[in-house]
């Protein structure tokens, strides 16, 4: 077992790496300023005095409270604030801060992890959360019957892909064990510098197994549900507002400020900017985009990077994007500046490369915008000032701004390339349908990624890869992705992230990268204790509603 | 009469059963599925699902037992989309309230559109003719989409008199208002002029010249025996008027945030949600059907001209 680390090297830790840097291969307990709390409280006692009421637009009804079977963010912002797991994120850096485990060690070949689960941690019914919760949790999660889609977080334990593909019946061989009902020891099978992060993302919070043993599907409905985090579900009226009020067993009820919380399910970004506007909402998670120049004005608007990448792709089976010269031209043919500066707007980061920055990593620039390389290579290729190039199609999914990004590179290739692009539509699933029987030359793509990591990202693009969608594969990539899984040391992964994404971006461009995401939203003045985070992530039991006299 | 009640009401089924099936099969053969994302699921779990939802059945099979489920139990299968749901109950739960909302429109409608057709027609060329006229053709041809907004932007931002979205049960009449002026008004415009022209037809027809000879007063003749033959129009509209604004409008809906069936309507098409989209067809389907049929049936008892042998 590993010792803690010192606090002088906490420190070092927090000085020299960003915001989201640490390295995840320690015993993290400790590793934060033991005062990190501290920082997140009010100053004064001035905000006593106001209504403690939290009301934001969650965009959506969501189509389940269940852990196993959600798989939104509409969903994930409310599986925040009624569960917890083991280990839970920091609000504002998004470093790993104890949960329900109030400690962990890590073994020293970083295999092992064993969680200590604090005593006072409840449900909402007063029984303690214990070791067993989570086993009991994680089996009917990897059991093929429950469905759940998001299986493959827990795919670095010992044998829970084998179990979630139904190759092995007895979970008894997974990698989780309860020492005690408040130790549970769990092994990988690599080390995973990022097996935290996994551990704090809803798939592995524990579920009331009595209770959905008991209601089945319905054990999530507001009459039967019981969970574990700081806030409980009072009211469910379906297409409007869900209600929540802090759980009193909750092991940190102190922390817990607001009284009440509130999600809208207003579908209409443009309902819920004109409740904000009349002050009956507190935050607007999206803006309507047609207004963006008005509310940019505003002082409740925020930017904030998010951890999604907007790229085309293409079809390189087919010809004309069978000849990386093509490929290549059409990437440098066209400035991405003009996309985010004078269309998008929203402070969207212009990028040729395809995983954004997170915990220090740095991906390759990629290919820059470069006009008369661009036509040096699509002449080398065979079509000089674009003689002779086919007309291709550029697939997207019916919505305006996918239209206008769509529309205005497609005028620069034929400014700059002179080659022509059509533009073809299609309704959602359809477009779904049209990408995976690759039936285009050229689609829309874009990745959300599910946890600070860069492998949630590039491991995309592996041969044959279920999401990789381009006819595209590449030996040396895949062993690239490979080793950094293998890997438990975070800067020799880097190391190989890096030179797996140059061949993405670089070399072989399967894919045109154009854009990193931002999420674009409204929050009033009075909330305190919100912070902007790459991964949108909001913890309520740090806000609270500041007095504004 | 009877007779004829009996073979429109024998067409009723077999024009359901034709819209169901198309309906079934049209949305079957549309690509993609409610299993399909943007992140593709393992092949494992997505065949567990069509499992669990039947559809790695046949398609005959598939649809005979749905029919069956709706024919013998009326049920309508679990939704895709909401996962802890099934159709019944979403239908339950949403179609009040745009039926509700459709009631409160229509009395609107037809309060409005009655009063100020009858008031025009009687006053052919008058000024009151002239504007009520003019304002039923900008009724008509003005978009809900544009009067919605206009409306929760200029009493519900700047004058701050009526909330400009949002729903609060049945009760809270105030967050009613504008949604349920904005669903009437061209209704209400379609049966003024329609009102009108009914009312200009028969005031000049010899029964209401002779009762003018009785000596009887203005307001008899125009409500007891002139609006009777004018309402004619009228009532062949309110069938599928009705229908529509009870089933509500997806514009109106959307614009002021009501949570009723109209949204699910549309979503559950794009969503796939095969059940839920079987289930809104079948419910609109039902109901425009009945309500032309009850229409029909009343033109008998209005017009004295019309005899179902």
């Amino acid at each position: 077992m590993r010792s803690s680390p010192s606090a002088l090297v906490a420190l070092a830790l927090a000085l020299t790496l960003p915001a989201l840097a640490g390295d995840l291969t320690q015993d993290r307990t400790g590793d934060l300023p033991a005062d990190w709390k501290a920082k997140l409280q009010p100053e004064g006692d001035a905000w006593k005095g106001v209504e403690q009421v939290f009301k934001f637009n969650n965009g959506t009804e969501p189509e389940t409270l269940d852990l196993h079977i959600m798989t939104g963010v509409t969903e994930n912002r409310l599986a925040t604030a009624l569960f917890e797991g083991l280990v839970s994120q920091h609000p504002e850096t998004l470093d790993i801060v104890p949960g329900v485990a109030k400690s962990w060690t890590i073994s020293a070949d970083r295999t092992v992890y064993t969680f200590h689960l604090r005593d006072d941690a409840k449900w909402t019914t007063g029984d303690p959360v214990t070791a067993q919760d989570f086993y009991d949790s994680w089996e009917r999660a990897l059991t093929p019957e429950t469905t759940c889609q998001y299986g493959y977080m827990f795919f670095p334990i010992k044998n829970s892909e084998r179990f979630y593909k139904g190759e092995l019946k007895d979970f008894k061989e997974v990698g989780v064990r309860v020492q005690d009902a408040h130790t549970l020891v769990v092994t990988l099978t690599n080390p995973c510098p990022y097996f935290l992060h996994l551990a704090a993302f809803k798939t592995l919070y524990p579920v009331p197994m009595a209770v959905v043993k008991k209601h089945g599907d319905q054990w999530t409905r507001p009459e039967n549900i019981v969970s574990n985090g700081p806030f409980r579900l009072t009211e469910w009226i379906a297409n409007q507002r869900i209600e929540m009020v802090p759980n009193e067993h909750y092991w940190d009820r102190k922390q817990v400020k607001l009284t009440k919380l509130i999600a809208y399910a207003y579908t209409d970004p443009e309902t819920s900017y004109k409740l904000f506007q009349q002050e009956q909402m507190d935050w607007c998670t999206t803006i309507p985009t047609p207004k963006v120049d008005e509310i940019k004005r505003m002082a409740d608007y925020y930017a904030q990077p998010y951890l999604g990448s907007y790229f085309y792709r293409f079809n390189v089976e087919k010809a004309p994007f069978d000849d990386v010269r093509v490929r290549r031209a059409l990437c440098m043919g066209f400035d991405r500046e003009v996309i985010t500066r004078d269309l998008l707007k929203g402070g969207q980061i212009p990028a040729g490369y395809f995983c954004p920055k997170m915990l220090g990593y740095e991906a390759p620039p990629g290919l820059r915008y470069d006009r008369d390389a661009a036509r040096k290579l699509l002449a080398d290729a065979g079509f000089p000032g674009g003689k002779g190039f086919p007309t291709i199609d550029l697939l997207y999914n019916t919505q305006d701004s996918h239209k206008q990004v769509a529309e205005a590179i497609a005028r620069q290739w034929k400014e700059n390339l002179g080659i022509t692009v059509s533009l073809r539509n299609n309704e959602w699933k359809v477009y779904l349908a049209e990408v995976d029987k690759r039936n285009f030359n050229l689609a829309r793509g874009g990745w959300i990624g599910d946890y600070v990591d860069p492998n949630t990202f590039l491991d995309l693009f592996m041969t044959g890869g279920g999401n990789n969608n381009t006819g595209w594969g590449n030996a040396k990539y895949d062993e690239l992705i490979r080793g950094a899984a293998a890997t438990g040391d975070q800067k020799e992964r880097f190391k190989l992230f890096y030179q797996a994404e140059k061949i993405l971006v670089e070399d072989e461009v399967p894919i045109i990268p154009i854009y990193i995401y931002v999420n674009q939203g409204l929050l009033a003045e009075k909330v305190a204790g919100w912070y902007e985070n790459v991964l949108d992530h909001h913890t309520y039991q740090y806000i609270w509603i500041e007095s504004l006299e | 009469m009877g007779k004829y009640l009996l073979k429109r009401l024998a067409q009723v089924p077999l024009v359901l059963l034709i819209l169901i099936t198309t309906t079934f099969f049209m949305m079957r053969f549309a690509p993609g599925g409610p299993f399909s994302g943007e992140k593709k699921m393992d092949e494992s779990i997505r065949l567990k699902l069509e499992q669990k939802y039947g559809l790695d059945k046949s398609l005959p099979v598939q649809y005979f037992s749905f029919m069956a489920d709706l024919v013998f139990r009326g049920d309508l299968g679990p939704s895709f989309k909401n996962k802890t749901k099934t159709v019944n109950e979403i239908l339950a739960e949403k179609f009040p309230t745009s039926a509700y909302l459709g009631f409160l429109a229509t009395i609107f409608a037809l309060g409005l559109g009655l009063s100020a057709g009858v008031v025009a027609g009687v006053r052919q060329n008058s000024g009151f003719d002239y504007g009520s006229m003019a304002a039923a053709m900008l009724g008509l041809s003005l978009p809900v989409f544009v009067v919605g907004p206009v409306f929760a932007l200029v009493l519900g931002l700047y004058l701050k008199i009526l909330p400009s979205a949002g729903y609060d049960g049945p009760f809270a009449l105030s967050y009613l208002i504008l949604p349920t002026i904005t669903l009437g008004l061209p209704f209400a415009a379609r049966i003024a002029r329609l009102t009108r022209a009914g009312m200009l037809e028969v005031i000049n027809q010899d029964y209401i010249r002779t009762a003018w000879a009785k000596g009887l007063s203005e307001k008899v003749i125009v409500l007891r025996h002139a609006l009777r033959g004018a309402m004619l129009p009228v009532v062949s509209f309110l069938g599928p008027g009705i229908a529509a604004m009870l089933t509500g409008s997806i514009v109106v809906e959307k614009v002021f945030a009501i949570p009723g069936l109209g949204m699910e309507f549309v979503e559950s098409a794009f969503n796939r949600d095969y059940t839920l989209a079987m289930g809104t067809v079948i419910l609109y389907g039902a109901l425009l059907v009945v309500l032309n049929l009850f229409v029909d049936v009343i033109y008998g008892f209005l017009d004295p001209r019309i005899r179902y042998a």
